[in-house]
C-alpha cells in the first residue's frame, strides 16, 4: 500500500495518474473499508491539505465551492448561507460534528450515494462538476455524473476540483428538507430540495425540485415549467407534491417501505418549496430548514 | 512520488514490511513517532502504541462517539480515521484535558452532576464537550445536544452531562468583547 499527502493540486494528480484514489475526510471510504465493503485502496492520496480545494469563490456570474470544503464550514459559510442556502441546510444536517468537521462535499458528492444529501441541492441550484486530470480539465453535468448507486462517470486519475453553480437574482432561495427518525447521525428517509426565483409581481419565475433516496440517484423532478406565473399557494405546493410523489421510483428497505417513501416525498417537496420561497422573499428562514420547520423535531 | 516538501510519511527503514510508515505526530503536545501499516486507525494508535488508554472504541463504525479525540482542535472520531492521515498534525485525546494535579473542569463538573455512570462514553463526552465550549463559551442547551449529538451513552440518560457541560460554561468567566 502507499498512501501520499498531497501538499499541492499537482502533487495530488500526480499521484492520482499514477493510480492512486483520494481521500479527503474518509468518512465513507475508512467507514466501508472497516465495515468490510470495500477494502481500502492500495495507493491513497490525501487531499484534505489542499488550500486550493478548501475555498468558497464567488463572482458576478458564478458561485465556485472546492470539493475540499467540509459540511461544517458550509454550513456557515457566509456565501454558502446566502447564495446556496439548501447546501447549508443538507450539510447541517450531515452525521454529528465528527462527522462534518472532516467530511467533504466532494466526497459526498463522488461517493455516488442516492441518499447523499447535497445531491438534490447541487441539482436545482444547476451545479456542474468540475473534473481535473494531470492535463485535462472537463465540466460535467451531475445527471451525467451520477450513473448509479455509488457509481459515477469520472474516470479513474480525475480528481473533483470545485462544484460550480451559476449566480442567481436576488428574488431567489432555496432550501433542503429531509425526512428523517431522529435529529442526528441520520440517513435521509427521503428528502427534498428546491430552488425558487419570484418576478416583481411574487409569481414564480422558475422552479427546480430535486429529491434524494427515491431513485438509483438524485431525481430532478421534471415538467414544472407549466408552474412559472403560479402564485407560491396551497394548489401550486399540492401539484408539485403530486409530481414528486408520482415521478419516485422508492425501493422498501428496512427504514421505510416504497409506499410510504412515495407518500412523505410529497410532504418534504412541498415544504421545500415553501421555504425556498420564503427565503426568496426575503423572509428568514433559519438553517436548516428541518429545524425550522419542525421535521424531526424532538421536543 | 514523495519529494522533499511533501509532508508524506516516508517508508521505515529496512527490514520493515513495505506497508510500514513512520508517522509522526504530536499528541496532547508531546511528539510521537510510531511505525504502523497504512490502515491502521488512530484509535488502535492511541491505545496500542502510546499506550493512551483513555479514548474508547466502542463500536468502530463512526456511531457511538467512544472514540472522540480532537484533530487539531476538532472532533472526529479517531476509530475511522487513519492513523498515517494524522502526520504532522496535532491530537487531543481525554489525557490531556486535566493538569497535573487538578482535573479539567469539565471533568470536575461531569462527576459532581452525576453524568459518569459506567464511564465508557465519557471520555468521548468530555472532548466533544471541550471543542464545543473552545469555539461557543456560553452555549444553549440546544447547542450543547448538537455538540454532543455523536456521542451515545447508554447509562445516565443524558441530562445530567448536558447539566455539566452547561455549569462547566456558566463558572467559566468569558472574555469580554474587546472594544474596537
Ligand atoms: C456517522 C456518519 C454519518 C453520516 N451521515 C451522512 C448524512 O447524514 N448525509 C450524507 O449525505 N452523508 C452522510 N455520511 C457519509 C459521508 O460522511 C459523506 O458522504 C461525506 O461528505 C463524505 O466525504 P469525505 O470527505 O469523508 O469522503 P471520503 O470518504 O474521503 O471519500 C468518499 C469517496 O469519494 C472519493 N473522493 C473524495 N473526494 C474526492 C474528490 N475531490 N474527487 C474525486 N473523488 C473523491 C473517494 O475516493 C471515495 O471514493 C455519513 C458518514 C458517517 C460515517
Ligand atoms: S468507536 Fe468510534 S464511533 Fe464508536
Ligand atoms: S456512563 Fe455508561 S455509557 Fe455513558
Amino acid at each position: 500500500m502507499s498512501f501520499t499527502i498531497a501538499t499541492s493540486l499537482d502533487d495530488a494528480l500526480a499521484a492520482l495518474a499514477d493510480g492512486a484514489r483520494p481521500i479527503a475526510g474518509g468518512t465513507d471510504l475508512v467507514v466501508g473499508a472497516r465495515q468490510g465493503k470495500d477494502p481500502l485502496p492500495q495507493n491513497l492520496v490525501a487531499i484534505d491539505r489542499l488550500g486550493e480545494l478548501a475555498r468558497v469563490e464567488v463572482t458576478d456570474s458564478e458561485i465556485r465551492i472546492g470539493a475540499g470544503v467540509t459540511h461544517a464550514q458550509l454550513m456557515v459559510d457566509a456565501s454558502v448561507v446566502d447564495h446556496c442556502t439548501a447546501i447549508a441546510d443538507a450539510a447541517a444536517l450531515v452525521g454529528s460534528p465528527a462527522t462534518r468537521n472532516v467530511g467533504t462535499l466532494g466526497g459526498n458528492v463522488m461517493n455516488g450515494s442516492p441518499a447523499m444529501d447535497t445531491g438534490a441541492p447541487l441539482v436545482v441550484l444547476g451545479a456542474t462538476a468540475e473534473l481535473r486530470t494531470a492535463s485535462a480539465t472537463r465540466t460535467v453535468a451531475l445527471d451525467e455524473l451520477w450513473t448509479g448507486p455509488g457509481q459515477t462517470s469520472a474516470q479513474p486519475g480525475e480528481l473533483c476540483t470545485a462544484l460550480v453553480m451559476p449566480a442567481r437574482p436576488a428574488t431567489s432561495g432555496s432550501a433542503y428538507v429531509r425526512l428523517e427518525y431522529r435529529r442526528t447521525m441520520e440517513i435521509a428517509v427521503v428528502g427534498a430540495a428546491a430552488s425558487v426565483t419570484l418576478a416583481s409581481d411574487g409569481a414564480i419565475e422558475s422552479l427546480r425540485v430535486a429529491l434524494t433516496a427515491v431513485a438509483p440517484t438524485i431525481l430532478e423532478v421534471t415538467g414544472l415549467d407549466d408552474l412559472s406565473g403560479s402564485t407560491v399557494d396551497d394548489g401550486l405546493l399540492a401539484s408539485v407534491a403530486e409530481r414528486a410523489s408520482g415521478q419516485a421510483t422508492p425501493i422498501t428497505d428496512l427504514r421505510a417501505s416504497d409506499r410510504y417513501r412515495s407518500k412523505m416525498i410529497g410532504v418534504m417537496a412541498r415544504r421545500a418549496v415553501e421555504a425556498a420561497a420564503m427565503r426568496a422573499r426575503g423572509e428568514a428562514v433559519a438553517v436548516p430548514v428541518n429545524r425550522a420547520t419542525g421535521v424531526g423535531a424532538a421536543e | 512520488m514523495t519529494d522533499t516538501t511533501s509532508t508524506s510519511p516516508t517508508p521505515a527503514a529496512s527490514g520493515a514490511a513495505a506497508d510500514i510508515n513512520a508517522v509522526s505526530l504530536s499528541v496532547n503536545g508531546a511528539p510521537y513517532n510510531v511505525a504502523i501499516a497504512t490502515d491502521r486507525n488512530l484509535s488502535g494508535v492511541l491505545r496500542n502504541e502510546m499506550g493512551l488508554t483513555g479514548t474508547k472504541e466502542g463500536c468502530d463504525d463512526c456511531e457511538c462517539g467512544a472514540c472522540m479525540v480532537l484533530l487539531d482542535g476538532q472532533p472526529i472520531n479517531s476509530c475511522s480515521y487513519l492513523a498515517i492521515q494524522c502526520q504532522g498534525r496535532e491530537i487531543t485525546t481525554v489525557e490531556g484535558l486535566a493538569s497535573r494535579d487538578d482535573l479539567h473542569p469539565l471533568q470536575r463538573n461531569i462527576l459532581a452532576a452525576g453524568g459518569v455512570q459506567c464511564g465508557f462514553c465519557t471520555p468521548g463526552m468530555l472532548m466533544s464537550a471541550h471543542a464545543l465550549l473552545e469555539t461557543n463559551p456560553e452555549p444553549t442547551q440546544e447547542e450543547i445536544r448538537i455538540g454532543l449529538s455523536g456521542n451515545l451513552c447508554r447509562c445516565t440518560g443524558y441530562a445530567k452531562i448536558i447539566e455539566a457541560v452547561a455549569n462547566t460554561a456558566a463558572e467559566t468567566p468569558v472574555a469580554p468583547p474587546s472594544a474596537g
